[in-house]
């Protein structure tokens, strides 16, 4: 029991610690959250808003509102991400986490609870966006609650294994959306469709692609914690 | 119009395995000088 | 166009026994596989010609994804467990052929969409999962290419190796289950009723192509133990020469 309990505090220890360095310099509120804010205007020009599809009486724009708002919250979260770990990098920090002593396991969670944060944030904002430009309905609110959290911690997890992965190299940057976009494929076709679900309905449809985004994400998160140790190791 | 499309995918499959295996062949000679003979292991 | 099975002229040939056997086996098999799959099979009912063209769709696809993923995530489970470089060295190896194999089974797959659907791609689960995997193991191919240590670029790549298969199967999953609430049953290849000279041919395909990977990834892998090794002596003669310089003397 000890060992867990260390295990969270050290994840506590880094997830504060983050979301000090955020509070303090407002990276991702002044930058990715702007960015984000873009992106769903600017799928607005792509898909023209006046477009209809007739047998469902909505336009286009509202019916596909789910997949731009997913798709808008993945690239957002790889700038996230990338923010996450260039604190880290600036001057050897990741080194300086290894050498405290600091439960690998309990890094990596901190780093991506850090990450979950600011992607909730990001989530509310960028959603209000979203019903208010794309007109969408919100049909099932507690669906989308679940789906949210869901879909938040597969990002994030996911994300910072992959940013760890990478990290240390010149090429990070251009390295971590190639590998997480792909990996994260089943979780936007799950959050998208589950999202779909719970503005229009039957909110039954959406339940098993929560489950499937929950899976995921407890995936990741062990998958994570095992190997983060191994990345931290030599660079 | 179909036979078309199926000598397109033999061409670039069996072309790129052919290649492929002529890419390997090279790196694996020009690999195999730099190597002393006694730290060639696997090559028999 | 087949792999080559002379050792030839040059000084250092990289052939051995088995890959000898290997490579004439695959020059037989694609022999016979080029007959009955272009000449003796018959146009299949519903994909007419292109039934030639699934004779080595599927077998690209199934020794993509599962043999050589699959071979790429064991040896990344005991290259971690052992640090045996011949077992990361086979990751690395059989990750590389799966990505081209990926590419085979998505040019193909479109080909073969082109004239039997009539377009080059729908989102059919099978195309659009191999695409997803493809960039995720090219993704792989990076990690190995990292700016770091070798043994950092290994453990990174093998942990990528371990997961990208696990997803892979996962993405496999989800995109079936996607397409099954979308569309109405399309005409699929493997659903296809197949009989007689048509199922021959295309076990002749995959045990043409089975072979072709096993040539390719012993030499692929001959390839990398070679860059290790030469790696390594180029370490040793650094450090010789540092440790010459140290004592004042020359090599």
């Amino acid at each position: 029991m000890r060992v867990r309990s260390e295990l969270l505090a050290d994840a506590w220890l880094v997830a504060s610690k983050d979301l000090r360095i955020e509070r303090s310099s407002r990276v991702v509120a002044s930058q990715v959250l702007p960015f984000g804010l873009i992106v769903l205007i600017l799928f607005g020009f792509g898909i023209s808003p006046d477009r209809r599809v007739v047998e469902a009486d909505r336009t286009v724009l509202e019916q596909v509102a789910p997949g731009l708002f997913w798709l808008t919250v993945f690239l957002a979260s790889l700038l996230a991400l990338g923010r996450s770990f260039a604190i880290e990098s600036a001057d050897g920090s990741l080194e300086a986490l290894r050498l405290t002593g600091l439960d690998p396991g309990g890094v990596f969670l901190g780093k991506s609870l850090a990450v979950a944060a600011e992607l909730l944030v990001l989530e509310a904002l960028l959603g209000a966006g979203a019903l208010l430009l794309y007109g969408a309905p919100l049909g099932h609110p507690f669906l989308l609650m679940v789906v949210v959290v869901a879909a938040t911690a597969s990002i994030a997890a996911a994300g910072t294994l992959y940013s760890a992965l990478a990290s240390g190299s010149r090429v990070r940057d251009t390295l971590v959306p190639v590998l997480v976009l792909p990996a994260l494929a089943p979780a936007l076709l799950g959050a998208t469709l589950a999202t779909e679900a719970a503005l229009f309905g039957p909110p039954s449809d959406g339940w098993p692609w929560a489950g499937l985004l929950g899976a995921f994400a407890v995936l990741y998160f062990g998958a994570g914690m095992l190997s983060f140790g191994l990345m931290l190791e030599e660079t | 119009m179909y036979w078309n499309y199926v000598l397109i995918g033999y061409v670039v499959v069996f072309g790129g395995l052919g290649l492929y295996a002529v890419s390997l062949l090279r790196r694996g000679r020009n690999l195999a000088e730099q190597v002393e003979p006694d730290r060639r292991r696997f090559l028999d | 166009m087949s792999p080559p099975t002379s050792t030839g002229p040059a000084a250092t040939p990289t052939g051995s026994k088995l890959t000898r056997v290997l490579g004439s086996l695959s020059l037989a098999f694609l022999a016979i596989f080029l007959l009955f799959g272009l000449m003796l099979s018959p146009p299949e009912v519903s994909q007419r010609e292109a039934v030639r063209l699934f004779y080595i769709h599927v077998p690209s696809a199934v020794i993509a994804l599962y043999l050589a993923f699959g071979l790429t995530a064991v040896g990344s489970v005991v290259y971690l467990r052992k640090r045996s470089t011949f077992w990361d060295l086979l990751a690395w190896s059989a990750a590389e052929i799966g990505v081209l194999f990926c590419a085979f089974t998505l040019v193909t797959g479109m080909l073969w969409g082109r004239p039997t659907w009539g377009v080059f791609w729908k989102w059919d689960p099978r195309l659009t999962s191999t695409a997803i995997s493809f960039v995720l193991f090219i993704g792989y191919l990076a990690v190995r290419q990292l700016d770091l240590t070798p043994e950092a670029r290994s453990s990174r790549a093998a942990v990528l190796g371990i997961i990208g298969f696990l997803n892979t199967i996962v993405v496999r999953f989800s995109v079936s289950w996607w397409q099954s609430l979308h569309q109405g049953t399309t005409l699929n290849p493997v659903d296809t009723q197949m009989d007689g000279l048509h199922l021959l041919s295309f076990f002749l395909g995959f045990a043409t192509l089975a072979l072709v990977f096993s040539w390719l990834l012993v030499h692929r892998f001959r390839v990398a133990w070679l860059a290790h090794q030469a790696g390594e002596a180029g370490l040793d003669r650094a450090l010789a020469e540092r440790r010459a310089e140290a004592t004042g003397r020359t090599v």
